[in-house]
């Protein structure tokens, strides 16, 4: 048995000449939430069509659980899916929905009706058995449509944006009890989302999915705080964009002139280092910028004057908007710690010396951001 | 009372056209076909007179056209009219189902206006002329035949005309779009995402027709069943061409009282009982359609 759970091999899905998949290769490890992020039309839902045998790929094979299932057809696959508008059937009520599937399997009438109580349980559906979908608010109609697909014990189970349809406090609920669910069953789930908070909550890994390519697989939190690519950066939230030329590299760690003067050591990362004299860029997340009043890069912390521009406050914390002399921008977020007299120190025009750890520099690859 | 019956009720004035139009046109009709069908033919195919109303009334012999009509040889045309009726429902509904979801679900979208123009291009003609081409192409030395005869299926032209079989090609030709329409209506509203749903929850492709496909085109279904069961009950032009003398519909039958043998009573007798029959159905469909909570389509 191999620990992986669904296999994609250098997956290529062409429709007419549009590529909508594009040589994607992932593992998705057994009993991990696995999430495909990425933009409307990035791909990430015609990959998952083709984890559960919607769509069929034009080259590359799939397996799943080890077994190859590239042609296979839905009703033969070992997975389930959670539709993205439920695709709940308008003629049965709640039972008969979530038995629907259970008259496939080899078991008596009395084993079907335990099932269904055991789910709708599981889903806290119990006393609405009899209801039609169009008499079940969103809410609802999510939970009997993940109570229909969990109740064939799927090896996977897949979910298009399963949320996308539930209001923003609602969302913030179910994804807790989603992540809850996968734990407690340890299957495995691939969950297609758009929304990097929502991969970021549930996740265990993230696949960030950008014109039918895998940008960049791994870690939730390392994806998050380590984006490969300027796209997957911006995606993530982080588009404070460093420009800068490589001096040389060693001992794990590239050294990097600052456009703006300075020098710094920044983590490679198991990335190839650049070329001496190349043209690079990193990223600082917002949350690791700190804005001072002095030049602190005597004490060997990396400073760039900048100029005030813009502030947010957001209640919890302040974005203020920075620009350096040569017009690029940046964002640092400050968490509002200080009394609340301080949240809006910094007047806007003030002029001031962008901070941060050389250790919190993430050097990009890839092609440059848009 | 509920809001839906008040909101009815202010829409009265809007549907009472449609009620001038069906009480003068269909009702008003109906009810001298009754009158008539109570009547005796007179010695010159007109209405006999009658003397005492009391009398007749009480003497029943108002009804004896009915009675008349319930001789064996008219039980039997009825019976042959009603099978016919259900054999042409029954095939259209074969034929027509996969062609309205080949049009719906499968075709290119931008091909299935052609398609279902294809489908109604025919009423461009006449339906007694389109009647008479299947007398060309049925008949002994036809289209059909020389087909036949040409891909050395049969050495001698087979009997294409004028039988049940002929018959029946008829009525199916012209009813079939009145089938294909309503269950192209309903399988193009049909969520394509529950057929995934019911083959990802396992279902092949038959029990993924059988458990979601059918019971949502339901409507339309019976809707076709009803467009074209009720024509089809009432045919006479096919049945006099395509038929010859020996197929005789209730329509034939009719149009026979009214046209040869002048007996406008006995006519009207029999007229009212298909009238009846498919008021039956009319109704039976009605209450079908909205047990199931759904509007009523005709």
């Amino acid at each position: 048995m191999t620990a992986s759970s669904v296999s994609i091999r250098a997956v290529t899905k062409r429709f007419g000449d549009v590529a909508a998949v594009d040589g994607v290769s992932l593992e998705i490890r057994r009993g991990e939430f696995f999430s495909l992020l990425g933009p409307s039309g990035c791909g990430k839902t015609t990959l998952l069509r083709m984890i559960g045998g919607f769509e069929l790929p034009t080259e590359g094979s799939i397996a799943i659980e080890g077994a190859d299932m590239t042609r296979t057809p839905p009703y033969e696959r070992p997975v389930n899916m959670v539709f993205q508008q439920y695709a709940l059937f308008p003629h049965l009520n709640v039972t008969e929905n979530v038995a629907f599937g259970l008259r496939y399997r080899p078991l008596d009438r009395a084993a079907r009706e335990r099932r269904v109580a055991e789910v709708l349980a599981l889903v806290q559906l119990d006393g609405l058995e009899a209801r039609r979908p169009d008499q079940l608010s969103g809410g609802q109609r999510q939970r009997v449509a993940l109570a229909r697909a969990l109740a064939l014990e799927p090896r996977v189970l897949l979910l298009d944006e399963p949320l996308g349809a539930l209001d923003q406090k609602l969302r913030k609920e179910v994804q807790v009890q989603l992540k809850h669910l996968q734990r407690e069953l340890g299957i495995t789930f691939v969950f297609v989302t758009h929304d990097q908070e929502e991969a970021l909550t549930m996740s265990d890994r993230i696949a960030v999915m950008n014109r039918g390519r895998v940008e960049q697989s791994g870690d939730a939190a390392r994806v998050f705080e380590r984006p490969a690519t300027a796209f997957v950066a911006n995606f993530m939230g982080a588009s404070n964009f460093f420009a800068a030329t490589a001096a040389g590299a060693s001992g794990g760690e590239a050294e990097l002139a600052l456009a703006a003067g300075g020098r710094l050591r920044v983590p490679l990362d198991g990335a190839p280092a650049p070329a001496p004299g190349a043209a690079v860029r990193f990223i600082v997340r917002p949350e690791k910028l700190d804005l001072r009043r002095r030049d602190l890069s005597e004490r060997g912390v990396p400073s760039v004057p900048v100029s005030v521009e813009d502030r947010v406050y957001q209640g919890v914390a302040t974005l203020w908007t920075v620009k350096d002399a040569a017009g690029a921008r940046f964002t640092v977020y400050e968490q509002n710690e200080r009394p609340f007299e301080e949240s809006s120190r910094w007047q806007l025009g003030a002029r001031l010396f962008l901070c941060f750890h050389a250790r919190d520099a993430d050097l990009l690859g890839g092609e440059p951001a848009p | 009372m509920s809001r839906g019956d008040e909101r009815s009720r202010a829409a009265y004035p809007l549907i009472l056209p449609t009620w001038v139009v069906l009480g003068v046109f269909f009702l008003l009709p109906l009810g001298v076909l009754l009158v008539i069908s109570f009547g005796q033919r007179g010695t010159y195919g007109g209405l006999r007179p009658i003397g005492d109303l009391g009398a007749y009334l009480l003497s029943g012999k108002f009804l004896s056209q009915y009675a008349r009509s319930l001789h064996p040889i008219y039980l039997q045309i009825f019976w042959r009219s009603l099978w016919m009726a259900v054999v042409t429902t029954g095939v259209c509904l074969l034929v027509s189902y996969p062609v309205a979801y080949y049009i719906a679900l499968i075709a290119a979208a931008r091909r299935r206006n052609l398609l279902l123009g294809l489908v109604v291009i025919p009423f461009w003609t006449s339906f007694l002329i389109r009647t008479y081409a299947w007398m060309f192409i049925l008949r002994t030395e036809g289209l059909a035949n020389r087909l036949l005869m040409a891909a050395g299926l049969t050495s001698h032209p087979l009997e294409l005309l004028y039988n049940d079989f002929s018959v029946l090609i008829g009525l199916v030709y012209g009813e079939l779009p009145f089938m294909i329409l309503p269950l192209y209506a309903s399988l193009e509203k049909l969520d394509r995402t529950l057929l995934e749903a019911s083959a990802d929850l396992g279902a092949s492709a038959r029990e993924t027709f059988r458990r979601v496909t059918v019971p949502l085109t339901a409507p339309g279904i019976a809707a076709g069943i009803v467009l074209v069961f009720v024509p089809s009950l009432g045919q006479f032009i096919v049945s006099d061409l395509l038929g010859g003398a020996k197929t005789i519909l209730a329509g034939n039958l009719v149009q026979n009282q009214f046209a040869v043998a002048r007996n406008k009573p006995f006519g009207s007798a029999i007229a009212f009982e298909v009238t009846a029959a498919v008021l039956l159905l009319l109704l039976g469909y009605a209450v079908w359609t909205r047990r199931r909570g759904e509007d009523v389509l005709l």
